[in-house]
């Protein structure tokens, strides 16, 4: 039986090329990613264009210290009467500049050093030992050492929190890739004459990137908290850029007056975190087609 | 065999040592030998079945067959010509003429790619034709296989097990291989399935002219498709010759023992047996000389100890067997 190549496909069998978006177009559908998408949206919008949704987060108003809410300043002023909604509103722009960067930054060398080490033997052996000699420098101490040494700001801050995620990520595309590697349908590309970068590209790749997501939202996360942390810890952040982990820092020596003042950065910082882990779950769900939600 | 008929693929004192464990300085603790000096020949057009337990060599040979992992001693050579240490051009040009069938049907495709996909991976890789002279071929090789033209842009999780084998199946002959290397294609498929597979493969082999390698630890599958049967043990082939020398008039213990494992339908056929004894030794340290003896109801620890049993020819069956005279004379009943 020969099939004309030129004929369109029939409308009910429809050609199958894109199954990552049929994947997520079914993500989308469920109530609860949907949510999440939403938040995150919102996030996105508020981070974007805090200036229109909020006041100068940054104006000092002393006859205004510690006020608790009003119609002016709707979640209060701080101890130097700045406005609390204002700069939470702000403090969305660092959290997120540096989730989505630490994420990026360290997937994407982690990718190509991890399969590296997984694909050559010597190679892979002397990079596994710089990489575990990497993860024996406590993090948040090279983070404090990098702020002191390079100018403070959220370059820094990113380059600080980036490096010592590198190679977890390292260390688990390799583990991944290993045993990629093994599956019989490797062998059996192998034998049907596929070879070099595309055995990597179509075989292995796409088949190591569900976890390496949901270990890049995990990174994005916890990037948020360290960046959170490490202002909460003085470093790196200059006082001009409202932070969510410095208003938490600030709020502690008023934490008895208006335990409010810790407890909105607070929980944004929460929510925004959650919603990261929830959405990299579903993400890693949908790119796995054996999970689809497709009927046969 | 029958004189000036060079063999199609030779395999020749082929060894795999597989190193296991490590030690503290990250040497090998163990060496495993996989296979063990393993010579055969695979004649042009035939069907060479493999068989034995698990765990025999029977896979590692198949895949070294097909080039997917190299003898550590030894050579196994394709139409004259060495199979390992080739440049990676004429290895390409190799792996064309032998294809492999899988023993998991489902696992051997990529999750992520359709039947259509992984159909066209080898013709794109071997043939240089058009995306549309592709896509016919394709549509060919599915009415080939049985595998209804609307399953092709399926994923393997969304196809049956007998499907995905057809999907195997198909990938291995569409770049018009010379031989076939099926490694157990039929022991993960129900019951049901694995016979309309088989005819399947037979009747592919017989319509494209092809050689086949027929790995299988079921026996009666073997009989089935296999114009010759190689029997193997620890590494080891212990006996081999036409499946209906084998099967009528089994010599070699082992051979003995796995035919009478096999359950018989009639009554009548139930007949005294040798019982399969204990368990098949570590081949990390298996027993010296004859791999078998410690399993032997025959053995004599003196002999079968001392030497690596050679294969003798006997009729048309070469036979691994030091007290095989002592054997067929006890069997006739002197």
């Amino acid at each position: 039986m020969i099939a004309e190549p030129a004929a369109p496909p029939p409308a009910n069998c429809p050609r199958r090329r894109h199954a990552t978006m049929e994947a997520l177009a079914s993500a989308l559908r469920e109530p609860w990613t949907l949510l999440c998408l939403l938040l995150l949206a919102g996030f996105l919008f508020v981070a974007f264009f805090a200036g229109m949704v909020a006041g100068d987060p940054l104006a000092i108003n002393p006859a205004q210290r510690l006020k608790p809410p009003s119609a002016q300043f709707p979640w209060g002023t701080d101890h130097l009467g700045r406005d609390v909604f204002a700069r939470a509103m702000h403090g969305t722009r660092m959290s997120l500049a540096v989730g989505a960067s630490v994420a990026l930054l360290s997937a994407i060398p982690g990718v190509a050093i991890g399969i590296f080490a997984a694909m050559s033997r010597l190679g892979g052996a002397l990079v596994m030992r710089i990489i575990d000699a990497m993860m024996a420098i406590p993090a948040v101490l090279l983070a404090v050492a990098l702020a002191a040494l390079l100018q403070p700001g959220l370059t820094t801050i990113i380059i600080a929190i980036t490096i010592p995620e590198i190679p977890r990520m390292v260390r688990l595309v390799r583990a991944v890739v290993l045993s990629v590697r093994q599956q019989p349908y490797v062998d059996a590309a192998i034998a049907s004459g596929t070879r070099g970068p595309t055995l990597v590209f179509r075989h292995i790749l796409p088949n190591t990137l569900a976890p390496v997501i949901v270990q890049g939202t995990y990174a994005a996360a916890s990037a948020i908290i360290a960046a959170a942390l490490l202002s909460f810890l003085g470093v790196g952040t200059p006082p001009d850029l409202p932070n969510w982990g410095g208003m938490m820092a600030d709020a502690r020596r008023y934490f008895q007056q208006d335990p409010m003042l810790m407890a909105y950065p607070g929980m944004l910082l929460s929510v925004l975190v959650l919603i990261t882990n929830i959405l990299g779950d579903r993400l890693s769900d949908a790119l796995d087609p054996r999970k689809s939600t497709r009927k046969i | 065999m029958k004189p000036g008929i060079s063999p199609l693929m030779r395999v020749e004192n082929v060894s795999r040592i597989f190193p296991v464990g490590s030690t503290l300085l990250g040497g090998p603790r163990h060496r495993v030998r996989a296979l063990d000096r393993v010579s055969l020949d695979l004649r042009r057009g035939e069907t060479l079945g493999l068989v034995g337990e698990s765990g025999c060599g029977k896979s590692t040979l198949a895949r070294l067959m097909v080039a997917l992992d190299a003898p550590s001693e030894g050579r196994i050579t394709f139409d004259n010509a060495p199979l390992s240490g080739l440049p990676a051009g004429e290895l390409h040009r190799r792996r064309r003429q032998i294809q492999m069938i899988f023993q998991d049907p489902y696992a051997s495709l990529n999750p992520r790619m359709t039947a259509r996909a992984s159909i066209a991976e080898p013709l794109a890789n071997f043939t240089g034709m058009g995306r549309a002279d592709i896509e016919a071929r394709i549509e060919e090789l599915a009415a080939q296989v049985g595998l209804p033209p609307h399953l092709l842009d399926r994923f393997p999780h969304e196809l049956s097990g007998g499907q995905c084998q057809r999907v195997g199946i198909a990938r291995a002959i569409s770049a018009g291989p010379d031989v076939i290397i099926a490694d157990e294609p039929v022991s993960a498929l129900d019951v049901s399935i694995q016979a309309q597979i088989l005819n399947l493969l037979l009747e592919i082999k017989r319509r494209m002219g092809l050689s086949m390698v027929f790995v299988s630890h079921d026996l009666s599958v073997v009989s089935h498709i296999a114009d010759r049967v190689a029997v193997m043990y620890l590494g080891r082939i212990v006996e081999i010759g036409p499946t209906a020398e084998i099967f009528a008039q089994p010599r070699h213990p082992y051979t003995r023992m796995l035919l009478d494992a096999v359950p018989h339908p009639l009554p009548a056929g139930r007949g005294r047996k040798t019982q399969a004894q204990g368990e098949l030794p570590s081949p990390i340290d298996p027993p010296a000389g004859c791999h078998f003896r410690s399993r032997c109801p025959h053995a004599d620890a003196s002999l079968c100890g001392a030497t690596v049993p050679p294969l003798v020819t006997v009729g048309e069956a070469e036979i691994a067997c030091l007290r095989l005279d002592e054997i067929t004379l006890e069997r006739a009943g002197v």
